[in-house]
């Protein structure tokens, strides 16, 4: 059993699908590491331009402060992506420690572990992240750790079955006969076969991680305002959406085509890999 | 009968293990339960003191979260700190318009499912059919409901823009949540039709002379249906959450703004309350769909 990655990958995406969301990916992530190469200042508020329709000034139009609605979606890329990005990080991190320990245990423990996952995910992921904001308060963080909680069981369960494949795999028993130390068994041999379908995984997880962002933040949940993140601008924009649709529904737009493209390059990246990782 | 009380047992525990993980949150809370209690009322020692008598606040950690405990298997969830009623009043109240919502759409989305499922088996339907599937599942509930609602409250005033009265009120929030739900629940659906389709009891039927709609209809569609019972305690995760979102954007009273507004205002019981109520419900659904799946499919009670 080779890891997937270690073999060198070319990726020729013969879909248009797959070249289209490639490409978005890579200017959302331009856009997240040096927005102010892509747009202007996202909070310079202009009062004699207020509400404007979309023009070749404004590409997206202004908002209700004469902002520059496609400044602010190019910025809010990095609130979002980070967001996202810490949240999967979060989720998976602890994924695959509790993944391993129930995968690695002995009966009892590992049936605690599990029911644990299966307690946390009981909860609506918006209503265990509601709960939890309603302890902390609004803002960044909260969303993280969040939904990171509410999105690790998915992860801790993968890793506990490839676990136990793993552990009954005749290079671990030899290691074992070789008397190698716990650790050294674990760190050496478990860890790193066992972490196969996760790139994937989280990358599915990062648009889904995303949209329960958006969603929350719609809610008032996330940054608070001027931030240019875009459930808050859509939640902002909603106030005028019978004179300005653009202010909410473009922002809109990008958190959609942005959990598209990584729904599509996810989903390929795994047809790809099916059976070999 | 044993795999039945098993998954009974294993549900309880879940349940159980919820409600404590959510009371242990509650516990971890900065802030003083009396500060939250009094709120913006007159804060004197003396009502401090009245507060922590009335709410038995004065009785140890462990105490407290058996009597919680207690209560909560009794169908008590407490009182709410900022309204001073029972919970379940508050809850109860609110209940009807997202039930109606729930229902609705969840009964819009399966059948939307069905027609696209069963319909779009050419290949240019299905892959406009997968396509619109992608869309609707990446999209955030809320902006399609934003959507919605410019065109068809704004354009063509064809619906109200807010409110619960009446028919009318309930169409544009029930379409916005069933159309994600439809999305995944046609892609499940498909992948089970094609799967019962290469089956050989799809050959035997294809070849007593039985035509194609029939195949499906008759033989492939009981089999397709079948992974899609599974996804019962999914689908009430993404209603009940969804509810939350459509009620604020269409601003319909209900559940979702009852709690919306005790996060707001810290008002930790209802929160509390709703959020275990929630996993209650989780834990029930997905027992009764496993049970329901020994009982339709024996190829699982053998092994």
């Amino acid at each position: 059993m080779t890891l997937a990655l270690e073999r060198p990958v070319v990726l020729r995406p013969r879909r248009p699908g797959v070249a289209a969301a490639s490409v978005f990916l890579a200017v959302a992530l331009l856009a997240a590491l040096w927005p102010g190469l892509l747009a202007a200042d996202p909070l310079a508020a202009d009062p004699f331009h207020v509400l404007e329709a979309p023009s070749a000034a404004h590409w997206f139009g202004t908002d209700q402060l004469g902002r520059d609605v496609f400044d602010r979606v190019v910025h809010g890329a990095r609130h979002s992506l980070a967001i996202g990005l810490a949240a999967v990080g979060i989720a998976v991190f602890a994924g695959v420690l509790l993944g391993l320990l129930a995968g690695l245990s002995h009966r009892f423990a590992d049936e605690a572990l599990s029911r644990s996952f299966d307690a946390l995910s009981a909860f609506p992921l918006l209503l265990l992240a509601l709960l939890f904001i309603a302890i902390t308060g609004p803002g960044s963080v909260s969303l993280v750790v969040a939904i990171g909680l509410a999105t690790l069981p998915t992860y801790a369960r993968v890793i506990r079955t490839q676990t136990f494949v793993v552990r009954r795999a005749g290079y671990v028993t030899e290691a074992v006969a070789f008397g190698a130390s716990r650790a050294r068994l674990v760190l050496r041999h478990v860890l790193p076969n066992v972490l196969g379908p996760l790139p994937i995984l989280a990358m599915i997880g990062l648009g889904e991680a995303i949209l329960a962002a958006a969603g929350l933040s719609f809610l008032g949940m996330g940054p608070q305002p001027p931030s240019p993140e875009w459930g808050a601008m859509i939640s902002e924009g909603r106030g005028y959406l019978r004179i300005a649709w653009w202010a909410s529904v473009l922002p809109g737009m990008a958190v959609t085509l942005t959990v598209i493209s990584l729904t599509v390059a996810g989903r390929y990246l795994q047809r790809r890999f099916e059976g070999r990782a | 009968m044993r795999a039945v009380l098993r998954r009974a047992g294993s549900g309880l525990i879940v349940l159980w293990a919820a409600a404590t993980a959510a009371y242990l949150a509650l516990l971890a809370a900065p802030g003083d339960t009396v500060d939250s209690i009094i709120g913006d009322g007159a804060d004197t020692p003396l009502i401090r003191s009245q507060i922590i008598q009335e709410w038995g606040l004065d009785r140890p950690a462990v105490v407290q979260y058996l009597d919680y405990l207690w209560r909560a298997a009794h169908g008590d969830l407490g009182r709410s700190y900022l309204l001073q009623r029972p919970v379940r009043d508050v809850i109860g109240e609110q209940l009807t318009p997202t039930l109606e919502l729930a229902v609705a759409a969840a009964a819009l989305g399966v059948l939307i499912a069905l027609v696209l499922a069963v319909t779009t088996r050419r290949a240019w339907a299905r892959r406009t059919s997968s396509t619109t599937e992608l869309v609707l599942v990446s999209t955030p509930p809320f902006l399609i409901g934003i959507v919605l609602l410019s065109v068809f409250s704004f354009r063509f005033g064809w619906f109200p823009v807010s409110g619960d009265r009446g028919v009318a009120a309930l169409i544009l929030p029930a379409v916005t949540l069933a159309l994600p739900i439809a999305g995944v629940l046609t892609q499940v659906l498909r992948d089970g039709l094609d799967r019962a389709l290469s089956e050989p009891f799809a050959v035997t039927a294809r070849s007593r002379g039985l035509a194609e709609n029939a195949v499906l209809i008759r033989h492939a569609l009981r089999h397709a249906l079948l992974p899609a019972v599974t996804l019962t305690g999914w689908l009430f995760g993404v209603l009940l959450g969804g509810a939350v979102i459509v009620e604020q954007v269409f601003g319909r009273p209900g559940l979702g703004q009852v709690t919306l507004a005790a996060v707001n205002s810290k008002d930790m019981p209802v929160v509390l309350a709703v959020v275990v109520l929630s996993a209650f419900v989780y834990v029930l659904i997905n027992t009764l769909a496993d049970v329901v799946y020994l009982a339709i499919d024996p190829r699982l009670r053998r092994s």
